[in-house]
């Protein structure tokens, strides 16, 4: 191995596949970001970080349009996730969101607005109180014949704001998947004369209330958020919940 | 600050490439008196300058009608130089059948002749020339050195437009923007169909309506099934004398909004969706992949808010 890892990253390797845990490292940026120090101090300060080939963030490598950039964060094959934070080095407005997979599986599919190339990165940590970071480099170009995205439904979230839609997917391929969209400008507050003005939390609760999953949303996240959750089983409907930063609440019922 | 940026990039990637910046515009003449500028299917890159783009000029008894100026300044300016080698008439008009960057950033080569477009290509021009212009310059770099925008002075209207002594029939139609002018030169049988119609090249659909497309297409389709038709000139790709471009166009719009949908439906989230191989039929056409790539982006947001039951 390339890097000395401690009893515990020892310990932890032996359960994994042989090439994944060859590629498990606790120093050394598999992404090489001249940030990356920035946001352990930021985010993980005096905890054990692991980079582990477990914790998938799949995001284009180029975006195409860099105020909807699709990313999904996937950290089931890692046991016991408490907590995962996602971040980009060279955002202006670095964390992302945060969310806590309680009864669900720690999968969730969003948008993000980038301001240039950066690498996009989820920081898992388990029980044992370890950070298991995964991430990819996002690069932001233009494109051929494309302009900066028309202000689609600009005007919208004035008469709209905090509307829900989503539906749930119990057979097929992605059975299990739970998706929402929700009206909101998510506005970062660096428009000159455009105030921050953002989701901050969504509770996605069973129909017994017991909890899935809650999320943090910080300003980056894209214009009218669509969420992608994966349950262990879709039974019945959900609840999702939540408010912004200026007190608007909302609840809302997604249907199986 | 950003353009500057962009701009001392390009001069690296100029130097590399030790480009000349001539478009080697050569003209074909695709009927009598009507000739094209037939572009590369390919991207924007610093290597074709945004010579992607057809461009055509038609000839007439007292004057030269140009259609769409092409991607920059430099673009502009050869072409009217190679345009003077076919004939010493004077320019009479210019028309941009839309507006994309690529039809109408030679405008300012033409700042001495009226340039025409239908009103909301105007006002469309008005409203994102100039961020298409950085776009541009940050894609093909030092091509576009003094390039500006330069707005049509005159609106159109369909119908029949007497020119030079030439009766042009112009259509209105829209789908591939919000206003797309066909142009039908009966003397020549021509149909320049502007980026209704795409040849041998994925579409583009950054400002598409698809079901208005679709519609258009049907209408151009009939256009070519008129008795006087002899040929058709996209907006990007070979001219042809047939309805193939159209027929090529319609059936990727239609497999493209179909799989938006459907996958949508089947919860498919816009990661998974970039991550479906294309058919066979369409992976093989020049830059389906990335052109699939920025379609997902524009379209799928609308299929999946109809998935997921959402107002539109
Ligand atoms: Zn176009």
């Amino acid at each position: 191995m390339k890097y000395p890892l401690t009893i515990a990253a020892i310990a932890l390797a032996a359960l994994m596949p042989p090439a994944e845990a060859a590629a498990l490292r606790e120093n050394g940026d598999p992404l090489a970001s001249a940030r990356w120090s920035e946001m352990q101090k930021a985010f993980l300060a005096g905890a054990p970080v692991l980079f582990d080939p477990r914790v998938k963030v799949v995001a284009p490598s180029t975006a195409e349009n860099p105020m909807q950039v699709p990313v999904t964060v996937d950290a089931t094959a890692l046991p016991g996730v408490v907590e995962v934070v996602v971040f980009a080095d060279f955002n202006p407005i670095v964390q992302v969101l945060r969310f806590f997979p309680e009864d669900a599986p720690a999968f969730l599919g969003f948008r993000v607005k980038l301001q240039q190339s950066t690498p996009v990165r989820a920081a898992v940590r388990t029980a044992d109180g370890v950070w298991h970071v995964g991430g990819t480099w996002v690069n932001t170009v233009g494109g051929g014949c494309t302009a900066p995205s028309a202000a689609g439904g600009s005007k919208e979230w004035q008469q709209r704001l905090n509307e829900v839609s989503g539906r749930q997917w119990s057979e097929g391929p992605n059975a299990g998947r739970l998706r929402m969209r929700i009206v909101h400008p998510m506005d970062t507050g660096l428009v000159a004369g455009t105030p921050a003005f953002f989701l901050e939390e969504i509770n996605f609760a069973d129909a017994a209330g017991k909890r899935l999953m809650r999320v943090q949303t910080y300003e980056p996240v894209s214009e009218n958020p669509v969420f992608t959750l994966q349950r262990t089983s879709a039974d019945g409907p959900v609840e999702a919940s939540g408010r912004d930063n200026n007190g608007n609440a909302f609840t809302a019922r997604i249907a199986q | 600050m950003k353009r500057l940026l962009c701009a001392l990039l390009m001069l690296v990637a100029g130097q590399l490439g030790a480009v000349d910046f001539d478009y080697r515009l050569s003209p074909v003449e695709i009927a009598r008196d009507v000739y094209a500028f037939i572009g590369k299917t390919e991207d924007f890159t610093t290597d074709n300058g945004g010579n992607i783009v057809n461009t055509a000029f038609i000839v007439a008894a007292q004057g030269v009608i140009v259609i769409d100026s092409g991607p920059s300044l430099r673009y502009g300016q050869q072409m009217r130089r190679a345009i003077a080698a076919v004939t010493n008439k004077p320019i009479a008009l210019v028309i941009n059948t839309h507006h994309h960057p690529d039809h109408f950033l030679g405008n300012q080569a033409f700042a001495d002749v009226p340039i025409a477009a239908l009103a909301e290509t105007r006002n469309g021009i008005a409203a994102d020339g100039n961020a298409f212009a950085e776009n541009l310059f940050r894609m093909s770099g030092d091509w576009m050195k003094g390039t500006e925008v330069q707005l049509p002075g005159k609106t159109l209207n369909a119908g029949r437009l007497e020119v030079a002594g030439r009766s042009l029939r112009l259509v209105g139609l829209d789908g591939h923007t919000g206003a797309d002018l066909v142009i039908v030169d009966e003397t020549s049988g021509v149909v320049f169909a502007g980026d209704l119609a795409f040849n041998g090249r994925a579409p583009t659909t950054p400002h598409a309506d698809v079901a208005h497309w679709l519609k258009a297409l049907d209408q151009l389709e009939g256009v070519t099934r008129e008795a006087g038709f002899k040929a058709l000139l996209p907006g990007h790709g070979a001219p042809t004398s047939d309805a193939a471009p159209i027929r090529q166009t319609r059936a990727w719009l239609t497999w493209l909004t179909a799989a938006m949908r459907d996958a949508a439906k089947a919860g498919l989230d816009m990661n998974d969706v970039l991550a479906r191989p294309l058919p066979a039929e369409f992976a093989r056409l020049p830059v389906a992949a990335s052109e699939y790539r920025r379609s997902v982006g524009h379209l799928f947001p609308a299929a999946e808010q109809e998935a997921l039951g959402a107002k539109p």
